[in-house]
């Protein structure tokens, strides 16, 4: 039974590990180990298209993943003082935009954008005084647009899991000390959901920033990382794809550990504030 | 103008949870209706959509049968795969597995999955590619060796993208499982393997349920992995979708198309609830 797990964590980490491998590879062929070089580390970097990309998944990445924390933490709060009913809808919607596939997510914000805009754009030129009027288009603002959706609702189910967590009694002491709502929001809740918070930051960044099939639709003349290595790999598969493969992967990795250390920092704190109370 | 307890505890509510009902009204709710309207429309002449009711589109359906074809047994047979070797490997890190590393194990499991899922799949198709294990096939003396490209080299990349996704239900349903009944089992004169089909297994169905919908649902929708190890010739639902709305712009075809696999998600989503109400006797599941 040991060897069946140890051979399931070689299956998982050989194939990665070969492309890492293979990435410090001084020759171009992809089956021969020659020797060691960070010669297409080098190409990589200094490839204008590449950095461009990676500039565009950063922004977006941490522009949807901002503004889903905020939204989604805001909604998590908001949402245990709805009435029922309304809740209810807001979790069908929240469900479904986890639960929609990304390439529907993807066609469906192409489709309305796309006849938003041709019914905008046309009377924004009819009022606008100068002679240049702004065009409307898919860009920065679609791709956050279409991320945020599923990260929103992604940090909404983190952060009301740990809400619905909290001890009802903690809160309640502070009212009775006469804390007012905004004080004990402050002193007490936020400093208890704030790594969960963190984390749904986190995973929103890592999802926006590894995700190709909802840009691949609505990215419109710009193109964000994965974009770039998924048409690179249909050029031909050459070393310098090793290197930016590896690039991504070291980047996914910090964060998502990241993200895992601040979930497992949250037992540790709420289990002391436990034993202090 | 005073405001009233009441009222402002309202406007409080309205503010937190507006900019995040808007999010979904404006790009969830609007696009997806947008989506099933032009399911009805026509396809304009130069691309795209043209108003009209029909059901013409839906009727068309077949002529994509294969994508569905395909989407509709390597799914489900790709989330079996999944579950054959989730189950053992949960069970051990669960139930077997020293407890100073579990975490440390579980953690190495659920970081590869949240890792960029383009790279994991490129891994695979540069192993599978002619330079990768066909070489060293060649260098044996066996030529002609096709790995990639065929329906088995997008199983092996649908198992190896979601099989972290497979292990983690299972093994909290598992590391749940109070132990006690495992020794009363045993007490009670039950062998090993009897204790394990009339106790353990029963017990962990709900992780199971929750895996195999959960990997099946994001398997329905998958398109990278059958366009990268696929390459064209085992294509999937979505592979369909990127040629109608990105190449020979068939919006409305296409829009027929994607209400049509939200329909089997849901449908799938409705199933696995059912059961899993069923297996575990409460309502309570925790999908996502």
């Amino acid at each position: 039974m040991r060897a069946l797990v140890f051979a399931l964590y070689l299956f998982l980490y050989a194939p990665i590990a070969l492309v890492v491998l293979f990435s410090f590879n001084s020759g171009r062929n992809a089956s021969e180990l020659v020797g060691f070089s960070t010669q297409w580390y080098g190409r990589a970097l200094s490839n204008p298209f590449l950095m461009d990309a990676l500039q565009t998944s950063l922004i977006v990445a941490f522009t949807s993943a901002s503004l889903a924390a905020i939204f989604g933490t805001m909604a998590a709060i908001g949402l245990e003082r709805l009435g029922q009913r309304t809740r209810a809808v807001f979790d069908g919607l929240l469900s479904a935009a986890i639960v929609v596939p990304g390439v529907v997510i993807g066609i469906a914000t192409l489709v309305a954008l796309v006849e938003l805009f041709s019914f905008l754009n046309p009377a924004i030129a009819a009022v606008w005084p100068g002679t240049d009027p702004p065009k409307l288009g898919l860009g920065y603002g679609s791709i956050v647009a279409a991320h945020g959706l599923f990260t929103m609702a992604l940090v909404t189910m983190i952060v009301r899991a740990r809400l619905a967590s909290l001890g009802r009694d903690i809160i309640d002491a502070s009212s009775d000390l006469y804390a007012t709502p905004l004080t004990t929001f402050r002193e007490i809740v936020l400093p208890q959901i704030a790594p969960s918070i963190l984390a749904g930051f986190l995973l929103a960044f890592t999802f926006s920033f590894d995700d190709f099939i909802i840009a691949f639709f609505v990215a419109g003349s710009r193109t964000t990382l994965p974009m770039y290595v998924f048409a690179s790999i249909r050029r031909g598969i050459t070393p310098e794809i090793n290197a930016i493969a590896t690039i991504v992967l070291v980047a996914s990795l910090v964060l998502i550990v990241m993200a895992r250390f601040l979930t497992r920092e949250k037992k540790l704190k709420s289990g002391a504030v436990l034993q202090k109370a | 103008m005073a405001v009233s307890a009441e009222n402002k505890r309202r406007l409080v509510t309205a503010a937190l949870v507006g900019p995040a009902a808007v999010w979904l009204f404006t790009f969830l709710v609007l696009p997806f209706t947008a989506v099933v309207i032009f399911a009805f429309g026509e396809r304009a002449p130069e691309g795209g959509y043209q108003p009209a009711f029909t059901l013409a589109q839906f009727a068309n359906l077949g002529a994509r049968s294969a994508a569905f074809a395909n989407t509709l047994t390597l799914a489900p047979i790709g989330a079996l795969a999944c579950l054959l070797i989730a189950y053992p490997v949960a069970y051990y890190l669960a139930i077997k597995a020293d407890q100073k590393y579990r975490m440390l194990l579980i953690s190495l499991i659920v970081i590869p999955f949240w890792t960029s899922m383009l790279v994991r799949t490129y891994a695979w198709m540069y192993l599978l590619g002619a330079r990768g294990i066909p070489h060293l096939f060649e260098l044996a003396g066996i030529d002609d060796v096709r790995l990639l490209n065929t329906p088995g080299a997008v199983l092996l990349g649908i198992v190896y993208g979601y099989l972290p996704l497979m292990i983690l239900p299972i093994y909290v349903s598992l590391e749940k499982l109070d132990r006690r009944l495992l020794d009363a089992s045993a007490d009670l004169g039950a062998s090993p393997v009897s204790t394990f089909f009339g106790v353990t297994l029963p017990l962990s169905l709900p992780g199971v349920m929750t895996g195999v919908a959960l990997v099946t649902i994001l398997l329905l929708g998958e398109y990278l992995i059958p366009q990268l190890l696929g390459g064209g010739k085992v294509f999937f639902i979505g592979n369909a979708l990127v040629d109608l709305f990105l190449q020979s712009r068939n919006w409305p075809f296409g829009s027929a198309i994607a209400v049509t696999l939200v329909v089997v998600v849901v449908a799938v989503l409705l199933v696995a609830m059912r059961i899993a109400w069923r297996v575990s006797g409460s309502r309570q599941v925790d999908l996502i």
